[in-house]
């Protein structure tokens, strides 16, 4: 699905990380850890066709990014559904048209209707479905973005420290979800600093946990 | 080839969904109607004066080029005799259909514009005008002349050649001008327009970037841009064209007696012409709108 072969890449001549391999395969549970400032958004990025490596091969749902224009981009990120810390919503539109966003720009708006309430009642915003992005709370944020991640029924799911501005309790409820759509099949790449949230995942699924270090991404220790 | 003609046709039918996606933007909504509006109101005078100015050309070539004037200046007491002697010469002249001595009141009626209605004609020592109209093949002028020269003294062919061809080039100029004025009119429409668009792009980047990483192709995200700066550039054109139009037609009316300024404005059909600004203007908008904003989008990551 992913495929990362010896990626390099570097910014303003600093070398960010080097020689990284990964494979992400349908129904994998990722993790990646690393301090802040070691590059997990970068590598997130990658992951998503957003960024191109300076060095290696990308290799986004068969294709190399490097050969791909920027509609093969566009349509591959359709397959990846992606979660940002400080979710990113469009805040002049309802939450509902938020969350259905990605169905609109790829033409899909009729699906919209039957399925969005669906979706808002399972990560329970079903009621502030009309409410705009700054009137919801940080935890009801998180959700919307994992609820408009996941509206195109994407392959991958990829969460860049979704539990970053939310309490424990949330934290616990967003992991579900996404150990949910896990056994539905989606393979699932969180980046976090959060141990707990790891350790709390692991006890549900099987999960490979990753480490940017030295510019590397090693597997993490025995303590996780 | 398909492919993008079906791109063109989405980005002018455009797409309400795209369209919402991105938040109104007050000032270059303003900015675009306004310049529409102030380049429409222009475009249609600029029009006006080189409709009337290739009319005036086309006018001043049909009714001059088969005429000519022959002006007899006598003693009083010769202008009769040299006004028959010429007549004479110019009935027997190959290529003339027509020489006509102008009556005393057609003469006045000529110095009218110049002098006004009271213009005591009996003091002045006017000279006698003959009318002479042209077959198609023309007449020898030269011949006539010399002619002329011989036979009836006081004479003096004028053909309107030496100021019809000049009059005529600088009304011919003047209507390229005004054409010339048009285009230049939608450069600059299109150049605001780009500004406004990439005011309004740059004002919505993160609106951009959400697009983008929710899977938003590059023609939809321009689609949204696109279609609101023509809606807009077609809205203010028809507005500076309706206003435009009220201005020309307030405009005082051709006279008979009048020159060149009371005949600026359309006639008949050529109140069409104007119509034709609005479309323009939204295809302009639409054109500059979208190299904008793919040129932009491009240029982000």
């Amino acid at each position: 699905m992913i495929e990362l072969e010896n990626v390099a890449y570097s910014y303003g001549g600093a070398e960010l990380f080097a020689e990284v391999s990964l494979a992400i395969t349908p129904g994998s549970f990722h993790f990646l850890t690393g301090p802040s400032g070691a590059g997990k958004t970068t590598f997130l990025k990658l992951c998503y066709g957003d960024l191109t490596a300076t060095a290696g091969r990308v290799g986004l749902f068969g294709k190399d990014r490097r050969d791909m224009t920027r509609d093969d981009v566009a349509l591959a990120r359709r397959r990846i559904g992606v979660v940002h810390q400080d979710c990113q919503f469009l805040d002049h539109l309802p939450l509902a048209e938020n969350v259905a966003l990605p169905l609109s720009v790829s033409g899909r708006t009729a699906e919209a209707d039957g399925n969005l309430n669906d979706l808002l009642a399972w990560v329970g915003l079903a009621a502030q479905a009309r409410q705009l992005p700054p009137q919801l709370s940080g935890g009801e944020r998180q959700r919307a973005a994992l609820a408009r991640a996941v509206i195109m029924s994407p392959d991958l799911i990829i969460a860049d420290e979704p539990t970053g501005n939310i309490d424990w309790e949330m934290s616990q409820r967003l992991l579900t979800l996404l150990v949910e759509l896990n056994r539905m099949g989606k393979a699932v790449m969180i980046a976090t600093h959060d141990l707990n949230l790891i350790r709390a995942a692991k006890a549900q699924v099987s999960a490979r946990v990753l480490r940017l270090r030295g510019a590397r991404l090693v597997a993490a220790g025995a303590e996780l | 080839m398909r492919v993008e003609i079906g791109r063109v046709l989405s980005l002018m039918v455009g797409d309400p969904e795209a369209d919402r996606a991105v938040p109104p933007t007050g000032f270059t909504a303003w900015l675009t109607l306004f310049t529409a509006g102030a380049m429409a109101f222009l475009t249609v005078f600029a029009l006006a004066l080189s409709l009337a100015t290739g009319r005036l050309a086309d006018r001043w070539s049909s009714e001059l080029a088969r005429t000519a004037t022959l002006r007899i200046s006598a003693p009083p007491d010769q202008v009769a005799a040299q006004t028959r002697a010429a007549l004479k010469v110019l009935q027997e002249t190959p290529g003339i259909a027509t020489a006509r001595a102008m009556t005393e009141a057609e003469q006045k009626a000529l110095l009218e514009p110049w002098f006004g209605p009271d213009l005591p004609l009996d003091t002045l020592p006017l000279p006698q005008l003959i009318e002479i109209t042209e077959t198609a093949q023309g007449y020898d002028a030269t011949g006539l002349r010399a002619r002329l020269q011989a036979e009836v003294p006081g004479a003096v062919l004028d053909d309107h050649t030496r100021w019809r061809e000049p009059l005529v080039a600088a009304a011919s100029r003047l209507r390229t001008l005004g054409f010339a004025a048009i285009a230049l009119i939608a450069a600059s429409t299109a150049a605001m327009i780009t500004l406004a668009a990439r005011a309004a792009l740059a004002a919505n980047a993160q609106v951009i970037r959400v697009l983008r990483l929710v899977g938003a192709r590059d023609v939809y995200i321009a689609r949204a841009f696109v279609r609101r700066f023509t809606l807009r550039a077609l809205a203010g054109a028809a507005a500076g064209t309706v206003a435009g139009m009220v201005a020309i037609w307030l405009l005082p009316p051709a006279a008979p007696a009048g020159g060149f300024l009371t005949g600026l404005g359309f006639q008949g059909a050529g109140w069409l012409w104007p119509l034709v600004i609005p479309p323009l203007a939204a295809i302009v908008a639409f054109a500059a709108t979208r190299a904008a904003a793919l040129r932009t989008l491009r240029k982000q990551t």
